[in-house]
């Protein structure tokens, strides 16, 4: 692909990239949310037509008028969404656009053969079974079965770690260098450094719809990778004074809540928020985060216990009400807590904003008011995008938790919860919401961190309790506990056999 | 009394049940490939107008019959460039083409025969068993369609034009002709229950004589889980309120009065879809466009 430049309504998603991949490597192509990567796969693929440049495959040039063309020519490509029919069956799924010749389907045949792929690339699978049955990693697996059933030499992979486990990731890799050995030539797409490092041979870095570099992998750093990617010097670790903890803000005493339907009651003995301080909640994901993340914000009733958000009593609130107690949230689903995606930027600033002044006059909207709030709001916390009408869907994920972080720092809250702020972010926006995260910290807010990524935690908690098993099971002051032994607790182990082991 | 359960009162719900079901199939052909069709209602009217208009015109009912059906096929034609072409809003292309068939139905019946309510009679379609022909066309098309969608190519990607329309795309299915053959083919099967209504049970047309059938086949869509069999249980249930309710008044001495029992149908709409339909979700793709460009 050389010189490509793909124009959107108020955006150049693509100004000029080439990306030149040899058969049979796995290239990484690396770029920020929003760099253009999706946006130049989708070309490739056929789904959108550049404006301009030349692709070509095998060294023929190519002009797809559709996905049809594209996997005609070889090419697979797993999306960043997964294109999947929940309701399908694995194999109804695979099948869908090649169902072979005849109108009837010969659904025992299509197994067979599915079932002949997957084990021929030990891709293990049940073809019978229901999509919306299977986890996200084997959701996965039918993505990349599913190229490998139409014949693709070629397979585009658009962020393909973004929702999987630590596990899952590791048998990715697994898989990719198999079907490498094999012959298929892979072009990763992704923001993480890390995954460079560990499946690419060759990578390609792309900055705001430019080529900015190629490089082998093995002859670069993931320093030099960064700072070409951000298009400056990155500090890949946050810097922070200690901090200086006041009065306490937010306080939970022998607190229960009603279950999610078949987990366990969440109960939490004692667990305080102090003005000036990041609270770090580390964990295994599933032991209780999501309860008390629901009743911290009012969306879950309490069934025992005491909550009080500056002395103001809130077991009986709603999330409004906790809002008014001076409490904000950034939820860990943007898409689906955190944003109306349909909505235009300045309508979603003015979620949970519209009690009055300065959004709201006698009842009634200021829209005029609520657009310049936002045009401030984002030029302040760089939210790129081409005006506050953009609906929240246009935007990149870094943008969007950008918009929500304006969003719920414009309240001047004294509590903040950060759920999961920085997951699915590139290297710019975690350095940005890191740095939001100290800011409104050192202003003297409390700031409770949840997040299933340890290291994050540990980077940027003042002090840190674990949660496991619904329970707090461990509180430290950060520096004063290992890695080693968070790891522990995070695994079910009580504090005392922790600290022996 | 003894005059209700009779083999009147089951054949009459068959011949309530059979509008209902020609339409419910083509409702749900149409929202299975991911356009809403609200439109069923007037282009149900459509089949029942041209079928008589047909009729008239070529003295052949089997002629009229074709006519009706390839109207109403014109109707879902407007309603599928409208909604899929144009992308406009799918409710409110099918509430204009509602209106559209109301209105063009009713000044047509003028211009022809000069008169506000009706048709002229014409002959009607041949019956069996004492019900027309078009009743057992009915139960047969059921496991048609449930053929079709379940069991062969095109069903599968029309399903998938309604499930997920980009991962279709994505497939390299041309999602916009998938949805305009389904949408013809609710045309088709609402002419057919239209027609029915006109030259198949009776033998004129009246003004809005659908009466908002179309809309219950729609809910019989939805209380049938989108599922052609799912479908059909429901039109019987909603045939057997409307049977019932109308052997009720014929049958002297009936206990409960006239104007409640006209009621009943709706009320039996109205329980059914509180009770059952909480747990059922349509077509996940319902009313949404791929994007492309
Ligand atoms: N269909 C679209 N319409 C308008 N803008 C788009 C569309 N797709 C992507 N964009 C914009 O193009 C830019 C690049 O997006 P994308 O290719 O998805 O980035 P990446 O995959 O690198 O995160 C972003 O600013 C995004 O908002
Ligand atoms: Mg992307």
């Amino acid at each position: 692909m050389e010189g490509i430049v793909k124009r959107f309504p108020g955006v150049v998603a693509n100004d000029g990239i080439t990306l030149l991949v040899e058969p049979g490597e796995i290239h990484a192509l690396l770029g920020e949310n929003g760099a253009g990567k999706s946006t130049l796969m989708n070309i490739l693929f056929g789904l959108y037509t550049p404006d301009e440049g030349v692709v070509a495959v095998n060294d023929q040039p190519v002009s797809f008028s559709g996905p049809r063309d594209a996997v005609l020519a070889g090419l697979g490509m797993v999306h960043q969404h997964f294109m999947l029919i929940p309701r399908f069956t694995v194999t109804e799924n695979i099948i869908l656009g090649n169902e072979g010749s005849g109108l009837v389907l010969d659904r025992t045949a299509a197994a067979r053969r599915v079932r002949e792929i997957s084990e021929s690339y030990g891709l293990l699978i049940d073809p019978e079974a229901k999509v919306e049955d299977l986890t996200v990693g084997l959701q996965q697996r039918v993505e990349i079965l599913k190229a490998l059933y139409h014949g693709s030499r070629i397979l585009i992979l658009d962020e393909p770690t973004a929702l999987l486990t630590p596990q899952e990731i590791e048998d990715l890799y697994g898989i990719l260098n198999r079907l490498k050995a094999d012959g298929t030539t892979i072009i990763f797409i992704t923001h993480k450094l890390k995954e460079v490092a560990a499946v690419s041979d060759k990578v390609t870095v792309i900055r705001r719809g430019k080529t900015v570099g190629e490089r082998i992998t093995s002859e670069t750093t993931g320093q030099e990778l960064a700072d070409l990617m951000v298009g400056r010097g990155v500090s890949l670790t946050v810097a922070r004074t200690p901090a200086t903890p006041g009065r306490t803000i937010l306080s939970a005493k022998n607190l229960t809540a009603q279950p999610i339907h078949g987990h366990k009651p969440l109960s939490i003995a004692d667990l305080e928020l102090r003005a000036g301080e990041i609270l770090g909640v580390c964990g295994v994901e599933g032991n209780g985060q999501a309860e008390l993340v629901e009743v911290l914000s009012g969306l879950r009733p309490i069934t025992g216990g005491t909550l009080a958000v500056n002395e103001i009593d809130c077991g009986q609130r709603d999330p409004n009400g906790f809002r008014e107690a001076g409490l904000s949230y950034i939820p860990e689903d943007r898409h689906h807590r955190g944003l109306v995606l349909d909505f235009p930027l300045w309508e979603n600033v003015l979620l949970g904003n519209a009690q009055g002044e300065p959004f709201v006059r006698r009842g009634l909207v200021r829209g005029r008011k609520t657009q310049d709030v936002t045009r401030q709001l984002m030029a302040d916390f760089d939210v790129r995008a081409p005006s506050p009408e953009t609906p929240a869907r246009a935007l990149s994920g870094g943008n969007q938790q950008k918009l929500i972080i304006a969003r719920e720092l414009f309240r001047n809250p004294d509590v903040l919860l950060a759920i999961q702020p920085t997951r699915g972010l590139d290297v710019g926006a975690i350095e940005f919401v890191h740095k939001e995260l100290v800011r409104v910290r050192d202003e003297g807010k409390a700031v409770m961190l949840l997040s299933y990524d340890l290291d994050e935690v540990m980077d940027l908690s003042d002090r840190i309790v674990v949660m496991s098993e619904y329970q707090i099971t461990g509180e430290f002051v950060a520096g004063e506990v290992t890695r080693n032994h968070l790891g522990l607790l995070m695994g079910g182990r009580h504090s005392d056999e922790a600290t022996q082991a | 009394m003894d005059h209700f359960f009779t083999l009147d009162l089951l054949t009459r719900i068959l011949r309530m049940s059979t509008p209902l079901i020609f339409a419910a199939l083509g409702g749900i052909l149409s929202e299975r490939s991911g356009v809403i069709n609200i439109a069923l209602e007037g282009l149900m009217l459509i089949g029942a107008f041209f079928a008589v208009a047909g009729t008239y015109w070529t003295g052949n009912v089997w002629l009229g019959l074709l006519i009706g059906v390839l109207c109403a096929m014109a109707g879902a034609l407007i309603h599928a460039v409208w909604s899929i072409t144009f992308r406009g809003d799918q409710i409110v292309v099918g509430t204009a083409v509602n209106l559209i068939a109301l209105g063009l139905t009713a000044f047509l019946v003028q211009s022809i025969w000069g008169t506000a309510g009706g048709s002229d009679r014409v002959s009607s379609l041949p019956k069996i068993g004492g019900m027309s022909i078009l009743v057992p066309l009915a139960f047969v098309m059921v496991p048609l369609v449930a053929f079709f969608l379940y069991r062969t190519k095109l069903g599968l990607r029309l399903q998938a034009c309604g499930e997920h329309p980009q991962a279709a795309v994505s497939a390299g299915i041309d999602i916009t002709r998938y949805r305009y053959l389904a949408v013809l083919g609710s045309g088709l099967l609402a002419g057919l229950g239209g027609a029915y209504l006109s030259i198949g049970n009776l033998n004129y047309f009246t003004l809005d004589m659908t009466n908002g059938r179309g809309f219950i086949a729609l809910a019989a869509v939805i209380l049938g889980g989108w599922n052609p069999w799912g479908a059909l249980a429901a039109c019987l249930l909603f045939g057997a309120a409307e049977g019932i309710q109308i052997q009720g008044q014929s049958t002297p001495g009936f206990p409960i009065s006239s104007d409640l029992l006209v009621t009943l149908p709706y009320i039996v709409t109205l329980i059914a879809i509180t009770l059952f339909v909480k747990a059922r979700s349509g077509p996940a793709g319902l009313g949404r466009h791929a994007t492309t460009s």
